[in-house]
């Protein structure tokens, strides 16, 4: 499964289920300017932890947290390799 | 500081309040700062009421508090508020305190900690023993400037609001309005030195880019398990400030702090703590200080301390090399994000659906909110494999939640399982930490 799509499709699901409005997901947009809160933002990781079996922060506790979204994508890609 | 010391925001009718219960539940921080400290030792009683706490238990909080009345900048027109007798609505201004206040007794202190069945336990502390752990003789430094990313309603919140007023410093409250980015850029303009806030605030805040404008001389860690992630990476961002992570609780006080960027704690803190004796019994920590709060205001939450008055903190530890580290509840409580998840509350929710025969409602580790609330659910028909039916059941089950709790208490995954395990007495089997 391809992270990203699988990542935006996450965004959008629990952005949905809190009743938030999320910002248009490119590269540079901070998470924290995404509209998501930070429950949001560690159901989405606890979700991907189930469909894409990988949890990047938990891999290595020197992960850096992600600022951007393009962070947040990276951090999975990377670890997904 | 000092202009809130000398301010009133009730003016001449703090008075009115002496011997009173008092709840005090305004929207905004500054004003329940304000008036902490108008009647502080003039009434009887106040309530710390946290801005999020729901409308509807008002009522039951004002009947175990005995409240006479209630101090809010809001417009209450809710049920219930039988038997207080005046409401005074704080319009915000804080003007130069014009009357004598007449000081009665010590007043109580009571904070709000969430229960089992979803009405908040009334903690009762005083002055003394909330102030227990703040050393007002520490070199009273011009140059610090306090802040916290809780609410100062809180314990957490309310320790830093103390400890800046007891030891003349300055503070900049947060606002629940105010984005977190917003705040962290303010607290940059403000030259804020030192703050204060649970694991998952940092986290939180470590995914702005503003977090890198404040030059934190103290960083201070409370309110959930420092995990050696959140320590490593705050001590790259901000690698000059001193970071602490304490052990503190609304009923148990502040217990200890430790600094060795390590998570979890030297098994010597237990016996090496200065004026709070510790233990651990039948595995949980258990504290006996003048930190502790006194009791519960309501009896039906049973004693707070046991016999020998330690107050069993239900925090499980388990030793390894010689560090103590944190491995859950005893009774399952789960905290996300520094906010407390009673299981049994979520499972009352879920078990209201028709389909659903039992549920269990358990932990699962998260590394932005440190733990998420996870449900297994046992339904009246077999469950098939990834059928429509199935998943239009979970969203149903969701949806009551969401309906029925606040959101950090909606589970974040549903799992339907064929049986959940239960044991002789009847009761399910929770596997905690």
């Amino acid at each position: 499964m391809n992270a990203r799509t699988e990542i935006i499709t996450q965004f959008k699901q629990v952005a949905q289920e809190q009743d938030l409005l999320l910002a248009p997901l490119t590269d540079e947009l901070e998470l924290l300017n995404s509209g998501l809160d930070s429950l949001s933002i560690a159901i989405i990781v606890a979700r991907l932890e189930d469909s894409l079996g990988i949890d990047p922060f938990t891999a290595s506790e020197d992960t850096q947290f992600p600022v951007t979204f393009g962070d947040f994508v990276n951090l999975y890609e990377h670890v997904a390799k | 500081m000092s202009d809130l010391l000398a301010g009133s925001v009730l003016g001449d009718r703090c008075n009115e309040l002496s011997g009173s219960s008092v709840l005090i539940a305004t929207a905004d921080q500054l004003f329940a700062a304000a008036a902490l400290i108008e009647l502080d030792g003039v009434a009887r009683r106040m309530v710390l009421c946290p801005p999020d706490l729901a409308a509807e238990y008002l009522p039951s909080i004002a009947k175990s508090a005995e409240a006479d009345a209630i101090v809010s900048d809001r417009i209450m027109n809710g049920p219930g508020t039988a038997g207080v007798r005046s409401f005074i609505h704080c319009d915000g201004k804080i003007v130069p305190k014009g009357y004598r206040s007449s000081a009665c007794c010590e007043t109580e202190w009571v904070l709000l900690t969430s229960g089992t069945t979803g009405v908040p336990k009334l903690v009762v502390h005083t002055l003394a023993s909330l102030t227990g752990a703040i050393d007002t003789a520490e070199p009273r430094n011009g140059g610090v400037i306090w802040s916290t990313f809780y609410d100062i309603r809180r314990y957490g919140g309310l320790q830093i609001f103390l400890r800046a007023m007891l030891t003349g410093s300055s503070m900049l409250l947060s606002s629940a309005k105010r984005s977190t980015a917003d705040f962290l850029a303010q607290a940059g303009t403000h030259g804020v030195t030192h703050i204060s806030g649970t694991p998952s605030h940092w986290r939180r805040a470590l995914m702005s880019s503003s977090a890198h404008l404040i030059a934190l001389e103290y960083v201070r860690l409370s309110g959930e398990i420092a995990d050696q992630g959140i320590l490593n990476h705050l001590s790259q961002v901000y690698p000059k400030a001193r970071i602490d992570h304490a052990f503190a609780t609304t009923e148990a006080g502040v217990a200890f702090v430790v600094n060795d960027l390590t998570s979890g704690f030297p098994a010597s803190v237990l016996t090496r703590t200065p004026g709070v004796e510790m233990k651990v019994e039948n595995g949980s920590l258990r504290i006996r200080s003048a930190r502790t709060a006194s009791r519960y205001l309501d009896e039906e939450h049973g004693p707070l301390k046991d016999a020998d008055g330690f107050v069993d903190t239900t925090d499980m530890l388990d030793l390894r090399n010689e560090r103590y580290h944190f491995v859950g509840r005893r009774d399952g409580v789960i905290n996300v994000g520094g906010l407390k998840v009673h299981p049994e509350e979520v499972e009352e929710v879920i078990n209201r659906h028709p389909e659903v025969r039992m549920s269990l409602v358990r932990t699962k580790k998260n590394p932005i909110t440190g733990a998420l609330v996870v449900a297994d659910v046992v339904l009246r028909s077999v469950p098939k494999l990834e059928s429509q039916g199935d998943r239009q059941i979970q969203q149903d089950i969701l949806l009551l939640c969401r309906e029925q709790l606040a959101s950090h208490k909606v589970p974040a995954t549903i799992n339907f399982v064929a049986a959940l395990a239960v044991a002789e007495s009847g009761k399910l089997i929770r596997r905690h930490a």
